[in-house]
């Protein structure tokens, strides 16, 4: 059986090269066209035909007037509709640019539903759904109801899992009043990295690997940390327990420590979008291989297909670990966070950082 | 770089979505879920304290009545032993005193005895003299019937009398 099956795929990756066109295929155009934001949502091209799903366009013009449209018009005329145009090159390529009548490009407010956030708008609604499917099975629950099973047991083990090895150790006594906020982050980027691999509309819109999306998630985070902070927190940013000298008449570790009031939820930023943007390009660019080498024969670009499927295969392994590990990730750290920014009295944050060092 | 950059639509759109998402599930969906959860786990948590404390007394409930049935034990053994004591000592008694009676009434019976044989004695005795005196007299009348036999009856019987008085 196994046999049969290698055979089978044998057979495929033999035939690769006679089904896909000879032509070359632009890896860079693809990788980015996917990572980056697109104003419709190209699901497939067959032959010269793309076929893709149009979003809708909202734009403010120069004048001051709200335009709104389909994307599908952009393809269909080379200049613009409404006077509005997808730039090719320039500053604001593969933006949408207006015309303006002396031949210089503006670029208008624009709040279009691109596939990034049509994305965003699905794998929101999945969320909810899901959360709010599982939380209607324990409105009205008492201590005695039995546990759940199916996939609200599932969610619930989830759950646990981030209030019990997450939130209730980094927060320490406050943690109820942040819990709700850092499962809601930490589902909201689940959900958001595992639609992302998946490749078929409606999911596979690169989501969390958008430095915007990934910026207003950091932010929520610097609120949570720096809205609560105790007073302690505050004393410690200002005047912390180092040597006099290093605080007057030079604010040396104040200056540092108030940089770190953002570096932190930039890190934040940076890591999880650097992390799913990768994720999505390496994916792509190892599928690219199969196509970029069809022009190198059928030896060559047999034996490369075999190792690029395989290792996409494993990629998208990792991938879904990661997806996982940067949504745990991104909790953790903001839960430690706001578990120093909680903190009162003085040898407090060193009990969790202790704390911390022994789980780990 | 264009991925840098944060974009303006998607900025706000964002915001929108991610403001809704996280007003709705914080109001209405993991407060729910998280109380459950932490009630439920705070319930386990003394079910078992609870299980446990009734456990400690059931054990402490088993001792004390090993203890009381090893005490029960003990007790009727003290009084099977002191029934068996009882019963050896009225056992005894009753030996003992079947024993002083039987030898009462067999010194009784003894004396009675005794009684008897010397009436049947003193009887006999004076029946055997009676009968004595009358062969006597008879044995005298035939011997005494001449006056020789007489005079040596006389002269024997006053040697013999002499030999006992000599002998005594």
């Amino acid at each position: 059986m196994r046999g049969v099956i290698a055979k089978i795929f044998f057979l495929i990756f033999i035939s690769l090269p006679f089904v896909s066109r000879a032509e070359g295929v632009d890896v860079k155009e693809v990788v980015l066209g996917h990572i980056g934001d697109s104003y419709d949502w190209h699901i497939t091209t067959i032959g010269e035909k793309h076929i893709s799903i149009p979003l809708p366009v909202i734009v403010r013009g120069h004048n001051g007037e709200w335009h709104c449209f389909s994307s599908g018009h952009l393809h269909h005329s080379h200049d613009g509709y409404e006077g509005f145009i997808v730039a090719h090159d320039g500053l604001y390529a593969g933006k949408l640019v207006e015309i303006l009548p002396d031949g210089t490009q503006y670029r208008p407010l624009d709040l279009s539903i691109t596939k990034t956030v049509a994305g965003l708008f699905i794998n929101c609604i999945v969320l909810l759904l899901i959360v709010m499917g599982v939380a209607r099975r324990y409105r009205g629950d008492t201590p005695t109801s039995k546990a759940k099973g199916g996939f609200a047991g599932m969610v619930e083990v989830i759950i646990t899992f981030v209030v019990e090895e997450v939130v209730k150790p980094c927060i320490g006594k406050n943690w109820a009043k942040f819990a709700p906020f850092l499962l809601t982050v930490f589902f909201f980027i689940l959900v958001n990295n595992l639609m992302g691999l998946i490749p078929l509309f409606p999911a596979g819109a690169n989501v969390t690997g958008n430095i915007t999306i990934t910026m207003v998630l950091a932010l929520s985070s610097f609120v949570a940390i720096n809205a609560f902070g105790s007073k302690h927190y505050w004393k410690d940013i200002f005047w912390p327990d180092v040597p006099t000298w290093l605080k007057v008449p030079v604010p040396l570790m104040p200056a540092i420590e108030f940089v770190g009031i953002f570096t932190k939820p930039f890190s934040l930023m940076i890591r999880l979008f650097a992390n799913i943007m990768a994720g999505h390009a390496v994916i792509l660019i190892l599928t690219c291989i199969v196509f970029a080498t069809a022009e190198m024969g059928a030896a060559v670009n047999g034996s490369m297909s075999v190792v690029a499927v395989f290792l996409a295969i494993f990629m998208n392994c990792l991938e879904l670990m990661v997806a996982f590990l940067q949504a745990f990730v991104f909790t953790m750290l903001s839960s430690v966070f706001i578990g120093f920014a909680q903190m009162e009295g003085e040898h407090a944050a060193h009990e969790v950082e202790e704390k911390h060092r022994e789980k780990q | 770089m264009g991925l840098l950059q944060p974009e303006m639509g998607l900025l706000f759109w964002m915001c929108l979505a991610f403001g809704i998402v996280l007003f709705v599930l914080c109001k209405w969906g993991f407060p729910v879920i998280v109380k459950s959860l932490e009630e439920r786990r705070n319930y386990i948590d003394s079910s078992i304290e609870a299980a446990k404390e009734a456990e400690e007394k059931l054990k402490k409930i088993t001792e004390t009545s090993q203890a009381l049935i090893e005490s029960a034990e003990a007790q009727k053994q003290q009084i099977l032993r002191d029934i068996a004591k009882e019963r050896e000592r009225i056992v005894s008694e009753a030996k003992e005193k079947a024993e002083l009676e039987g030898a009462r009434i067999i010194s009784e019976a003894k004396r009675a005895a005794e009684v008897e044989r010397e009436d049947i004695l003193r009887e006999a005795r004076s029946q055997i003299s009676t009968i004595a005196i009358a062969i006597c007299e008879r044995l005298l009348r035939g011997e005494l019937a001449d006056k020789e036999r007489q005079k040596e009856l006389a002269g024997r019987l006053l040697d013999e009398l002499e030999n006992d008085n000599t002998r005594n």
